[in-house]
């Protein structure tokens, strides 16, 4: 069915920068902006300056009420009795939704607002299907309400080494402390002000009524925030190896494959939680032998692909070309007996076979 | 070359690569993509070149591009034999964005059916086909 892809509000500021806008999981957003260097240059802004993203595609789900944290509990694998209420917010915590098997639904951010309210953030491609299961769940939690809440918030990401002293300077307050998230007076605006992001630089990511996202735009790109598009926003995530779900996650694996075991607190009872248990023993989502989802950097020429197979098991997630590091760079799920670092492994590069090897994560760390 | 650009003496294929009919032999060419491939692609980070000898069939892939996003594959607007490969590409394939008519060309080729050009475009009617 065709339909026509939707606009955030900050789409005419996007047009006039000169950005190539895409059709991404419904939303038209940008890529980059201007010509063929764009995406390297505003990589490079981020890691040296500051860097704006639109990212008003993502979703928000609102979950209020004495029930909130129990539906939570049930339903984000992280522990969500241990973020803490601070100052006129509170902390901000990353989870994955898993469906009984393990299968991993989404990657989510959860900020808490107040006593009873907490805000999660959900990936656009997931979002119908996130509130469907948040719904579906609340119905065994009475005193729990779920609101979509997509249409009442804009959202932008400010990322780079100068991100927080640009955002500071049109703040009413000292901005919140990293991980957590507590409303603020931005140019006179009230904004949700998260000290999270994508990057793996220093910065926030802030939440603001869609009608207000142009002035806030614009305050940020006035003390020389680089907008930046979808391209140095997956550049630079894979350079820090944070996963892109779609790509790194996906119902047919599980969070243990996706090391992301350190979010999944299996004594809370969250729905999949025998599954990751399981899986922690030693047994994957697929019934198949037991997969590591690793970094690797190709040794030599060549970059590989999303869905290039690796020789001996496996398969890459994730890859460009790094920016930083200038060699290509990725994620793959490998057996686990292929998973240690300087492994090597041959990649089957549409037909070439391209050498890499098993790296730390992340792949690429400040001053490295 | 952040404007567009299409020069008059060049033959255009509709999948946005271009040859140039050496001036002194119609039988050989140099090839290259256009303005629009590299602009739409991204900057290109990585050229494989084929190797020399490899034979060309008109409108089938000879070789890929690729920037940080995606790889693309390059058409052949004529059949032939690789002569000649710009090895400069290898350490340097942004060239094929700087200068995409020059510097950026990726290979020539020695025409095994000089006829075929009469296929081709003229810039006009290829860059009509752009849709503006």
């Amino acid at each position: 069915m065709l339909r026509t892809p939707r606009r955030t509000p900050l789409f005419e500021r996007h047009v006039a920068a000169g950005a190539k806008m895409v059709d991404f999981a419904g939303w038209e957003m940008p890529v980059q902006y201007g010509g063929p260097p764009a995406v390297r240059q505003e990589h490079i802004a981020v890691r040296e300056a500051c860097g704006i993203f639109d990212v008003s595609h993502m979703g928000e789900i609102e979950t209020s009420g004495p029930q909130a944290l129990e539906l939570l509990q049930r339903l984000l694998s992280n522990d969500v009795a241990k973020v803490p209420l601070a100052g006129k917010g509170g902390g901000a915590q990353y989870s994955v939704l898993c469906r009984e098997d393990g299968g991993v639904l989404d990657d989510l951010f959860t900020y808490r607002l107040d006593v009873d309210r907490y805000l999660t953030v959900t990936n656009a491609a997931n979002h119908a299907r996130d509130l469907e299961w948040f719904r579906a769940h609340a119905e065994a939690f009475p005193e729990a309400q779920v609101t979509d809440r997509i249409e009442d918030w804009a959202m932008l990401a400010v990322q780079g080494p100068l991100a927080l002293e640009m955002v500071q300077a049109i703040s009413d307050s000292p901005l919140p402390a990293r991980m957590t998230a507590e409303p603020r007076r931005l140019g006179g605006d009230e904004v949700l002000v998260c000290g999270t992001g994508y990057t793996g630089e220093e910065g926030v990511e802030l939440l603001c009524p869609p009608d207000r996202a142009e002035a806030l735009w614009d305050a940020i790109v006035r003390r020389g925030a680089v907008p930046a598009g979808l391209g140095a926003r997956d550049t630079l995530r894979l350079e820090v190896c944070f996963h892109l779900y779609g790509n790194d996650l996906s119902v047919d694996r599980g969070p243990i494959e996706a090391g992301l075991g350190w979010c999944c607190k299996e004594e809370t009872g969250f729905i999949g939680s025998q599954a990751v248990a399981a899986a922690r023993a030693g047994r994957s989502v697929s019934g198949g032998p037991a997969e590591r989802l690793v970094a690797f950097a190709i040794d030599g020429p060549g970059i590989a692909r999303q869905g290039n197979r690796v020789i001996g098991g496996g398969e890459v997630t994730s890859g460009t070309l790094s920016p930083c590091l200038q060699t290509g760079i990725g994620l793959a799920y490998v057996p686990v007996e292929h998973a240690a670092t300087g492994t090597r492994l041959q990649i089957d590069v549409r037909g070439k076979m391209r050498p890499a090897v098993v790296k730390d994560k992340p792949l690429y760390r400040k001053g490295s | 070359m952040a404007q567009a650009s299409y020069p008059d003496d060049l033959l255009y294929h509709p999948e946005h690569d271009w040859a140039r009919i050496d001036a002194g032999d119609a039988e050989q060419a140099t090839m290259g993509i256009t303005w629009y491939a590299q602009d739409a692609l991204g900057e290109v980070v990585f050229f494989d070149p084929p190797p020399v000898g490899t034979m060309l069939t008109k409108d089938a892939s000879y070789a890929e591009v690729e920037s940080v996003k995606a790889v693309s594959d390059v058409i052949a607007p004529l059949s032939g034999e690789i002569v000649e490969v710009n090895d400069a590409l290898v350490e340097n394939p942004a060239m094929i964005n700087e200068d995409p008519y020059g510097e950026g060309w990726l290979v020539k080729v020695r025409l095994s059916d000089p006829s075929e050009s009469e296929a081709l475009l003229d810039a006009a009617t290829y860059k009509a086909g752009l849709g503006g």
